[in-house]
């Protein structure tokens, strides 16, 4: 199923692996990451700062529940705040990882094999970090499970008309594929893992997680058809999750709002910023960790074409908005246009332009495309600039509405502040463990890129 | 090296095929409790300052509702009886009965009688006593059979989808305005039928579609609004 694909003559590319490993080299590599090496000073130093700040985010989490949102700046006109701008921009993070795992799967992309592990558990964290702030954003958070349907004493149904409640539907389906995918996936490893570990103990954990493997053909066999199919599953997640946030807004009649192109761009901004993140974290990785030889500068420079891609559906999106404004002749979507330009947030917006449209664009050199520090900044840049771009779209559009009387400003407070890095905090702990307990990138994909696992599947 | 017993396999099956059936019992009874007396206190009997019978004072006696209820007509409230209510009979019979020690002391301080509220329903909810009354819901259809309760207690669990069931099909629960305050009330049906304004019923769902439009009962679209009840 999985063949690599060899770079093509004439093509100035850098291979999906570097070359002279083995079967043998490679497992031994991946899995003395979490089984041999030992606990350095970086990881419980990064560690220790990513569970302070989660801390900091319980203690504000606390408070919340304590006094209520009125602890944060929101406030009519502005009711949505810090809360709905970070849940989709987590939300659109976790993306990344559903594409390059599901839908890359798909189309037989070689590249992806190194790196699905990680942004799969990027966007499991992710979607964790998104889903929080829904739950936080209600006023009694401890009735969150009202918005399942599910016969409760008060014999009503969730309303179903509302974009709000497919939401609910599409965030957790989401989490839960993701989940399970994520977890099939592993399950190969975990045996490896199982079978390499030294103590009795880690071998019965890493040997329940492993389900039973035995490394048979019959197990191979459905394990592919699995995979596959959770792939198919997984697939359009990619496309709805975002699409369905999008409606959030775009159900709405807010001028700012009310667009029809918002769920496709909002799916193009997902992906950007996912893909953001997946270099943040991967350049990182693979210098600490020595996977030089498994993130190659191929899958970086893939990962930064995508994102000049997708940040081009983006600036199209930015680009009709305004067009349908002005064509519109709507005099409150007009103002809404000059707002962003001229109004009190001009700054957000400009700052948003910048690190969206223009920044970026200095990746169609390709030595910037190969350089670990400029593909790092310029991701940074784009993750800030996907944050704005929420901002833009949550606070702007709902600081000035119709009427006069119903315009306002959003000052975050630092309860705002708090869980927001918080979860930071909380997303970069997750990775944290993730990489200390489970193989970070998938040993037996690497493996059958290897010109003898080809070999063996012509015989 | 085998780490696990043979006997794993079998349990890893029966563990996934089980936590299926636990995570529906678990739904199942969380569902259960929330309706159960214990969360509800339906049919759960409240202690008073006084013992007082529903029983002995309208089913013996035979006072109406409203002998004590006085205001359930025509307020949102049904009222609370003072103490001289008591005293108009208590004055004169069981004058020396210790049980009713705390009313004579009440009638002598000018203190009321503190009652331990039955049918208490949330403070985010409406609620109007002269409305239903006066568009013909029977006092014991949400009440119980009052006339046969020693200590009060509440019938119904309160809960919204008691009250929906009524909202939804008033039709299903409503009587004659004159049997509003009938205890014994039964609604029409093949053996005992009802004639009323010169029409025979024989069946509670023709009857009450009848007396919803000549009660000009509002539509259940308006009866089942949020702010009809969460004002």
């Amino acid at each position: 199923m999985v063949q690599a694909i060899e770079v093509e003559p004439g093509e100035n590319k850098a291979p999906v692996m570097a070359s002279g490993h083995t079967f043998g080299s490679i497992t031994d590599k991946v899995s003395a990451m979490v089984l041999t090496r030992p606990l350095t000073k970086g990881w419980i130093f990064g560690f220790a700062i990513c569970f302070l700040i989660l801390q900091w985010m319980l203690y504000a989490m606390c408070w919340l529940f304590f006094k209520g949102v009125g602890v944060w700046g929101v406030n009519i006109p502005i009711g949505w705040g810090f809360a709905i701008v970070n849940f989709v921009w987590w939300i659109g993070i976790g993306h990344a990882g559903t594409l390059i795992s599901a839908i890359l799967l798909l189309l037989r992309q070689s590249w992806r094999n190194s790196i699905n592990r990680f942004a799969e558990a990027m966007t499991l964290f992710a979607v964790a970090c998104a889903g929080m702030f829904p739950i936080f954003h209600l006023g009694r958070p401890w009735v969150f499970y009202w918005l399942f349907p599910y016969p409760n004493t008060m014999n009503y149904w969730p309303n179903f008309r509302s974009p709000l409640v497919w939401d609910v539907f599409a965030v957790s389906t989401y989490g839960t594929i993701s989940l399970v995918f994520w977890f099939v996936g592993l399950i190969p490893d975990l045996a490896t893992m199982r079978d390499h570990a030294e103590k009795k103990w880690i071998k019965t954990v890493y040997g329940m997680l492993a389900l039973g493997w035995r490394n048979s053909t019959r197990h191979w066999s459905r394990y592919e058809t699995a995979y596959l199919l959770l792939g198919g599953l997984a697939t359009p997640l990619v496309l709805s999750v975002h699409t369905v946030v999008s409606f959030d807004f775009a159900i709405g009649i807010v001028p700012g709002w009310h667009t029809t192109i918002f769920p496709p761009y909002f799916v193009a901004g997902a992906i950007y910023s996912g893909f953001a993140m997946v270099l943040v974290l991967a350049i990182p990785i693979r210098k600490f960790y020595h996977l030089e030889d498994f993130i190659t500068p191929r899958h970086l420079e893939n990962s930064a074409m995508v994102m000049l891609a997708t940040g081009w559906i983006v600036a199209y999106g930015y680009a009709f908005e305004a067009f349908m404004n002005w064509f519109g002749g709507d005099q409150y979507e007009s103002y809404v246009r000059w707002n962003r330009i001229h109004g009190p947030y001009a700054p957000w917006y400009i700052a948003l332009l910048m690190c969206n449209i223009l920044i970026p664009q200095i990746l169609w050199w390709r030595k910037v495309r190969l350089s670990n520090f400029w593909l790092f900044m310029i991701s940074m840049d784009i993750l800030i600039g996907m944050w704005l771009e929420r901002f833009v779209i949550v606070v702007v559009s709902l600081h000035r509405d119709f009427l006069t009387s119903s315009f306002g400003m959003y000052y975050p407070t630092q309860f705002d502040w708090a869980i927001f890095i918080g979860t930071l905090g909380f997303f970069t702990a997750c990775m944290f463990l993730f990489l200390r307990l489970l193989p970070a990138v998938p040993i037996f994909e690497l493996r059958s890129l290897l010109p003898e696992a080809k070999a063996v599947e012509h015989e | 090296m085998q780490i696990f017993h043979r006997a794993t396999n079998t349990i890893a099956k029966a563990t996934i095929f089980g936590s299926i059936f636990l995570l529906a019992f678990i739904l199942w009874a969380c569902i259960q409790f929330q309706r159960s007396p214990y969360v509800t206190y339906a049919h759960v009997a409240r202690p008073q300052p006084v013992p007082f019978s529903h029983e002995h004072h309208v089913g013996a006696i035979g006072l109406d509702c409203r002998y004590c209820h006085t205001s359930v007509e025509k307020s949102s409230f049904a009222g609370i009886p003072p103490t001289q209510t008591c005293m108009n009979c208590h004055s004169q019979i069981w004058l020396g009965a210790p049980m009713l020690e705390p009313v004579r002391a009440s009638y002598r301080s000018g203190k009321s009688l503190v009652w331990n509220r039955v049918n208490d329903l949330p403070d985010f909810v409406y609620f109007n006593h002269s409305i239903h009354i006066n568009k013909g819901i029977g006092c014991n259809t949400c009440h119980g059979p009052v006339d046969r309760m020693p200590l009060m207690y509440n019938e119904a669990s309160l809960q919204m989808e008691w009250c929906l069931d009524c909202h939804r099909d008033p039709a299903k629960y409503i009587r004659p305005r004159s049997q509003v305050f009938n205890m014994r009330y039964e609604p029409p049906s093949g053996s005992k039928p009802m004639e009323l304004d010169g029409k025979l019923y024989t069946d509670q769902l023709v009857l009450g579609k009848d007396l919803v439009k000549q009660y000009n009962l509002r539509t259940v679209a308006d009866i089942t609004s949020c702010s009809t009840c969460h004002r």
